[in-house]
């Protein structure tokens, strides 16, 4: 019986997530130099580093997404206390189910109404025609801070979850406490309620930032040509130029990043990998 | 400050306000790809020229094809439900064997094995698909070069897109189905086995019947997930696409109303489907009672 349920998760485990990762480590680490003859090298990882586009593209994502996360989580924040702590009921879960609703629907049907919303002959341009705001209509894709909005409306959902549970088993006579006794709000929200939430915020962060960082197609719909966002260096080594050695060195530099925030941000609110994933 | 204690009046005002730009903010792009559905022009941009149905039905007069007349958005959209149904079969099987498996079972490195079930999920989806889409063809070529065969299956099509979705949708049903699984009372099974029942039996009228509410939500969110995945999917897509590969096509070049008149659809879908598993939910302990000693009899 044991061997029956081991084997379909050894096959899992091995045949799709170990074993492809160690090709594609083998193909980072080699050389083409003729046709179908490679030698060991580390020839992918220099490129990557004496080219500026390529390492300035991953520190652009790098900081867009740890921005796209700080956003997140301030925009979230609220509205996980207003769901836990002040609504009550019936509308409390109403406001959660709300908050749930547009990640039912495909992040490519959102990406279409960011494009009507801010394409030059879309709503908000005319809007702000209208309004008298701006002469003619601007164009309102294809800037950074379009990448951003993107970003944190398709990341929102992932920190409100965990925000809520962890503010929910907050208890409320702690806070009762803090209030009679003199505290004032910002001192109860650092001194009680922040250090209660921790683990939901890191939690939601360390997804959030996973999940951006690995996102292609918000940056690419809503930045356009103006988006390198690193996915989209790694797509094109390996789809458009068929170079597989150099994407796959792109592919490790990026999991190593995420991998390696992560493990950061375990490290700084001192939680278990295993405990974090459950939590989400 | 929290519902209990006083809230001066700028508070309160400047929660709603607050809550009210939340809720437009989330529900303005889903709305204006409503609206832009039923407009009467070529673009999905104001103005309002006002109200038609041609892109759902067509109209030959204007030379506009419809959603029921695109035969490759309803070809992509079969082609999704084709793959979230085998991503669905695959993922809650190994899942549910899983979730017996870390519960129920001792044997050497499970803690390790545990770790590694967790994996997936932090892995970017891009990633996933690269690595899976060099392993397989690095396999076809092996198996060309030694043995001669020609094994299409594991080049870029719809194969790979499932086996790539599945590698981590099945963690998802994994952590759902133990979760379950390990709130189970097994003195319950104890007692059946004391009083006679087989194995198989006691599987099949306690512990399967306990464990069906995080079997339909764990298929539910696989074909939700593999119906919405893009990252995996594009990198291991081959001549068939899936909707979303289909329609980020179309998007790049150039939306045109047929794109939301399908998404209106997908948006209805999903809709009923979390109306229909929220109302489970809500019947949920009810049904548990009731269906135990129904299938016992």
């Amino acid at each position: 019986m044991l061997a029956a349920l081991l084997i379909p998760a050894l096959l899992w485990l091995f045949a799709l997530i170990v074993l492809p990762h160690i090709e594609l480590a083998l193909l980072s680490f080699r050389e083409r130099i003729g046709p179908r003859q490679y030698v060991p090298s580390l020839a992918q990882y220099r490129t990557f580093f004496t080219e500026p586009l390529y390492w300035g593209v991953f520190v652009r994502t790098a900081v867009l997404s740890a921005i796209a996360t700080a956003l997140t989580l301030l925009l979230a924040f609220p509205v996980a206390w207003i769901i836990a702590k002040i609504a009550r009921g019936r509308a409390s879960s109403l406001l959660f189910v709300l908050c749930l609703i547009p990640f039912w629907v495909s992040e490519t049907v959102r990406a279409l109404g960011w494009l009507i919303l801010l394409r030059e002959t879309g709503v908000l341009p005319a809007l702000l025609v209208w309004l008298g705001i701006t002469a003619m209509p601007v164009e309102l894709l294809y800037h950074d801070a379009t990448i951003l909005i993107g970003l944190v409306y398709t990341s929102l959902l992932f920190m409100v979850v965990p925000l809520v549970s962890s503010l929910e088993s907050l208890d409320n006579s702690l806070i009762e406490a803090a209030y009679d006794l003199g505290g004032s709000g910002l001192v109860i929200l650092r001194r009680i309620v922040i250090p209660h939430a921790a683990p939901g915020i890191t939690a939601g962060c360390i997804v959030v930032f996973m999940l951006t960082l690995g996102n292609y197609l918000t940056p690419n719909l809503l930045g356009g040509k103006n988006s390198q966002w690193f996915t989209e260096l790694i797509y094109s080594q390996f789809i458009v130029r068929f170079n597989w050695e150099q994407g796959a060195a792109f592919g490790f530099l990026l999991l190593a990043l995420s991998t390696g925030m992560v493990a950061l941000g375990l490290r700084l609110s001192g939680q278990r990998f295993v405990d974090v994933m459950r939590r989400t | 400050m929290i519902a209990s204690l006083p809230r001066p009046l700028w508070l309160r005002s400047a929660t709603a306000l607050y809550l009210g730009a939340f809720l437009l903010f989330l529900f303005l792009p889903l709305a204006v790809v409503t609206v832009f559905a039923f407009n009467n022009a070529p673009y999905p941009a104001p103005p309002w020229r006002g109200f038609t149905l041609d892109w759902f039905i067509g109209n030959r007069a204007l030379g506009r094809v419809g959603l029921f007349g695109d035969s490759e958005l309803l070809g992509s959209i079969w082609t999704s439900v084709f793959v979230g149904a085998w991503v669905t079969a695959l993922s809650v099987l190994v899942g549910t064997g899983n979730a017996f498996l870390m519960e129920r079972y001792r044997f050497a490195g499970k803690q390790w094995l545990s770790v590694l079930m967790l994996v997936p999920l932090v892995i970017p989806g891009v990633i996933l698909g690269i690595s899976i889409l060099a392993f397989c063809s690095r396999l076809a070529e092996f198996a060309d070069s030694a043995f001669g065969l020609e094994l299409d299956f594991l080049r870029p099509g719809l194969v790979l897109v499932v086996l790539g979705q599945f590698s981590y949708v099945a963690t998802i049903t994994t952590l759902i189905i133990s979760a379950r699984l390990k709130r189970f009372d097994r003195t319950l099974e104890e007692a059946a086995l004391n009083l006679g029942a087989s194995h198989a039996g006691v599987l099949r009228t306690i512990t399967f019947p306990y464990l069906r509410p995080a079997l339909i939500g764990a298929a539910a969110i696989s074909f939700l997930m593999s119906f919405q995945d893009f990252n995996t999917t594009l990198m291991l897509v081959g001549t068939d696409a899936p909707l979303t590969v289909t329609m980020y096509g179309r998007m790049r070049e150039g939306a045109s109303p047929v794109l939301n008149a399908v998404s209106l659809f997908l948006m209805l879908a999903s809709a009923l489907l979390a109306l229909t598993l929220m109302r489970r939910r809500a019947a949920a302990p009810a049904r548990a009672v009731a269906d135990v000693p129904q299938e016992a009899t």
